[in-house]
């Protein structure tokens, strides 16, 4: 017994001695975020890392001219005015949009934002000879908004941007542009490396400090233009942390405030343990995507992709997600005005999903054989493995014998940029990528026939009449009544005619420590830094 | 001696060429390039025509292989395609931060190796044998991620007296804030080292004991501590050369337990540049683990040959 107290006595006094110079849980206002990322994204301007990087180091230091709304969680984000404080698409020429610059904005060194700086970047990534030209930088900008055709100042305030056909959700694209302060570019010797580590932006944060694989540091704009949205918090410390059980024990420790996609077995001990888990539908499909290009491909028959949108277990798979996910059944969700009245309203049937592959000629002694490339991990892939073997199982009852071609993440992108028969697809019959699907823009990226791999998006190749007919008004008007009417006349196509099997939606979960407040949860893949508090 | 150090030297330049032909090679095998990390997968063909042109992915791979060897002969690592920054200052970042794991981990794992095998061996049979025997075997079967998820869920998780992950403050440790982090990470690197030592100490030591002169030493009436010198410098040997292969693979950091800690060392950069194709860092980072790997190989024959000098013949 005295021994016993003797080791208890110790053990506890080990522990405090252990714990002698834990740092305190807060700082201030300075709140702690784990990212997924591997490493702190790219700091020029116009990170690296996907939408993490957009939504940590993107829109909260630097800035479009329009920006998006992400002050709400009961609708999509939408667009709202950022360094320009109107726009418009010139009624003569469709092709040309005017852009008001917003007066008084001032980068994060002191220097002004103006209509020079509008053109200065849009050289940077656009125009291949120029001095500022970042190579990076431009890839992933032209990338994502790939319709700037020419730019030109009208004024100190005023700039115009001419597309390459006319295109009404050419809005949309623009908050994908970001802006950096070409003084400081000049004042650091003309070299994006020395930019970033010295960066300047307009964002409502700035940052401070910079630890390549360790963390980056964020400091609140006192300046900030919008008076109405200066940040609340002092400071925001990010950290690259991979692995998702570090992250883990890296908020039960208290060494960080927020992460990013907790493991899903940890939802409910997190929740126990007092902490908040908020998950929420955002624009994100999980899908297969199907390739229609392959000559001898099972899914260049649409039966037979109705057939598999069919013998999709949504339930079986979000238990095994632990309800982190949504189930998709179309590019938008059900909840989404525009997801139409597509004739098929998709459900795990084996029924109906095996009657479909009869009519296509498929049966017990032939089954529906199909290979898809499916990737370790990746940006926004949630947890590939065990989701698509949990697939593999359940497509089985209705006559699917699916293989996989397991690829690592970097191998995916090349074979989706490739074309679907070329080597890079490793002759597979699907890809399991996810993409995006915010708004139109996105729509168009993925599904146009102008679009087809390897000059555009749409790897599978999929072309439908009625698809196209419905997105040329859609892109030709400015009548949102007809775009409205056109989108659900497009997204219903999708539907019916799948060029994806629809899977799931991820529910972008997060957990965080009660003392995060005023967090909005935006049903997008960025969020609103300024609202958030901390209360301890 | 001098000419056998030399000799060993010299033949540590064909292991190197070689290495760096195997590890061109094996980049060149991989599915992908550099290119296809930096940039999302819908970007425009000139892009990416552009930036493979820049990273000099468009010319023949020999002619890539002889622009890089001249260069690392030069010592120029190159530049990181990711990053921009020079992979030497990259990668000695990263070899600073797992010397400070690697350097405290064998010598714990080394001392406890050493200790508990010869232990083990002297003691043959008996109860402290298995319990030294366990602890070795445990060492080296337990997967030492899974270790550090325990020891990160029972000491930072439940009596958050150690933190779960990272470094602290970047540098060397010299606050006690700094060595917390350490504490966790090193214990669960030291786990190999000392299980692999320890069951090689044993076997040398029990074989060492049945030898004849080991009973001339006892019949001769020297001391037990004596007795024991002469045993442990006859298992030196072999033992040093093992020490010398787990040091390299503990410098060369653990993928694993440097990505359960988020630890910013040489393994998760080798990680990394694997995952993003970023191949100058790739290749720097295994030549230059390689050559640490062959230096520290011949400064253990060296010794090895000084402790026997049977071994310089």
């Amino acid at each position: 017994m005295k021994l016993a107290s003797i080791i208890a006595s110790a053990t506890l006094l080990a522990m405090s001695w252990l714990a002698w110079g834990v740092a305190p849980a807060h700082a201030g206002g300075t709140l702690r975020i784990a990212m997924t990322a591997a490493d702190v994204p790219t700091t020029t301007g116009m990170p690296n890392n996907g939408y993490e990087g957009m939504r940590f180091l993107g829109f909260p230091v630097f800035e479009g001219l329009i920006l998006f709304d992400l002050t709400r969680s009961d609708v999509l984000a939408t667009l709202r005015p950022g360094l320009a404080e109107r726009w418009a698409q010139d009624k003569a020429d469709p092709t040309k949009w005017v852009f008001h610059l917003r007066k008084g904005v001032k980068f994060h060194d002191g220097s002004d934002f103006n209509a020079d700086a509008v053109i200065w970047n849009l050289e940077r990534y656009y125009n291949t000879q120029s001095k500022q030209f970042e190579t990076q930088g431009a890839a992933i900008t032209r990338a994502r908004n790939p319709l700037v055709k020419a730019y030109k100042k009208i004024d100190a305030n005023t700039v115009e941007i001419q597309t390459v056909r006319a295109v009404s959700y050419f809005d949309w694209l623009m908050p994908y542009v970001l802006f950096s302060s070409p003084a400081q570019f000049e004042k650091v010797g003309a070299s994006w490396d020395a930019f970033a580590r010295a960066p300047a932006g307009t964002g409502p944060f700035k940052i401070v400090d910079f630890k390549p694989r360790t963390s980056v540091e964020l400091q609140r704009n006192d300046n900030y233009w919008d008076r109405k949205k200066v940040a609340k918090l002092d400071k925001i410390i990010l950290y690259p942390m991979p692995e998702m059980t570090t992250r883990l024990a890296a908020l039960r420790s208290g060494q960080v405030d927020w992460i990013e996609v907790p493991p899903p077995d940890a939802v409910q001990s997190l929740k126990g343990a007092g902490f908040e888990v908020l998950t929420g539908v955002y624009p994100h499909v999980w899908p297969w995507v199907f390739n229609l290009a392959k000559a001898d491909s099972p899914f260049r028959d649409v039966k037979v992709r109705q057939a598999a949108n069919y013998c999709v277990d949504r339930d079986g798979l979000l238990k095994l997600l632990n309800g982190l996910a949504y189930p998709s059944v179309g590019f938008f969700t059900k909840s989404n005005p525009a997801f139409g009245n597509p004739k098929n309203a998709y459900k795990y049937d084996v029924e109906r999903s095996k009657a479909l592959l009869k009519e296509a000629g498929y049966g017990p002694d032939k089954p529906v054989k199909a290979k898809v490339m499916i990737s370790t991990s990746g940006s926004g892939q949630m947890l590939p493995l065990p989701m698509n073997e949990f697939l593999q199982q359940s497509m089985k009852a209705c006559g699917f014998d699916i293989t996989f071609e397991v690829v690592e993440w970097g191998a995916m992108l090349v074979a989706y940029r490739s074309s679907p028969t070329g080597p890079q697809a490793q002759n597979s019959d699907a890809m399991n990528i996810s993409l995006v699907s915010s708004d139109v823009s996105q729509m168009g990226r993925w599904f146009v026939a102008f679009n087809f791999a390897p000059n555009g998006s749409n790897w599978g190749h999929w072309k439908n009449e009625t698809f196209e007919a419905a997105f040329a008004k859609i892109a030709a008007s400015n009548n949102p009544k007809e775009i409205e009417t056109e989108l659900k006349k497009a997204h219903e196509a999708l539907v019916d005619d799948p060029p994806w099997l629809w899977i799931v939606h991820d529910g972008n979960p997060r957990a965080m420590t009660k003392a995060v407040k005023g967090f909005a949860n935006a049903q997008s893949w960025f969020q609103d830094l300024t609202l958030i508090d901390l209360v301890k | 001696m001098l000419a056998y150090t030399l000799r060993r030297l010299l033949y540590g330049v064909p292991i190197l060429l070689g290495v760096s032909v195997i590890v061109f090679a094996l980049i060149q095998f991989a599915p992908g390039d550099a290119a296809s990390l930096l940039i999302p997968p819908e970007a425009p063909k000139e892009v990416v025509d552009q930036v493979r042109a820049k990273l000099g992915l468009d010319k023949p791979v020999y002619v890539q292989y002889v622009l890089w060897l001249g260069r690392l002969v030069r010592g120029d690592l190159g530049v990181s395609i990711v990053t921009n920054m020079p992979v030497a200052s990259e990668l000695s970042n990263a070899l600073g931060n797992t010397l400070m794991l690697a350097i405290p981990a064998a010598l714990l794992g080394f001392t406890l190796g050493v200790g508990l095998g010869a232990l083990a061996a002297f003691h043959r049979g008996t109860v402290l044998d298995r319990l030294f025997s366990a602890t070795a075997i445990a060492g080296v079967s337990l997967p030492h991620y899974w270790v550090g998820i325990v020891l990160v869920a029972m000491f930072a998780v439940v009596f958050n007296a150690l933190p779960a992950q990272g470094m602290g403050a970047p540098g060397f440790p010299r606050t006690w804030a700094q060595i917390r982090h350490l504490i966790l990470p090193v214990i669960t690197l030291s786990l190999i080292p000392m299980g692999v030592v320890s069951r090689l100490v044993r076997a040398n030591v029990l074989e060492i004991l049945s030898h004849e002169f080991v009973g001339s030493l006892r019949a001769k009436g020297l001391f037990r501590r004596r007795v024991l010198r002469h045993i442990m410098k006859n298992a030196a040997p072999s033992a040093l050369a093992l020490m010398g292969l787990q040091f390299g693979y503990l410098l060369a950091g653990s993928i694993l337990v440097e990505t359960v800690f988020n630890w910013p060392g040489s393994g998760g950069l080798l990680n990394l540049a694997i995952f993003r194709r970023d191949i100058p860092v790739l290749s720097g980072t295994i030549v230059t683990i390689a050559a640490i790997f062959v230096v520290i190989n011949i400064a253990v024959d060296v010794l090895q040959a000084l402790i026997d000098p049977r071994i310089r013949r």
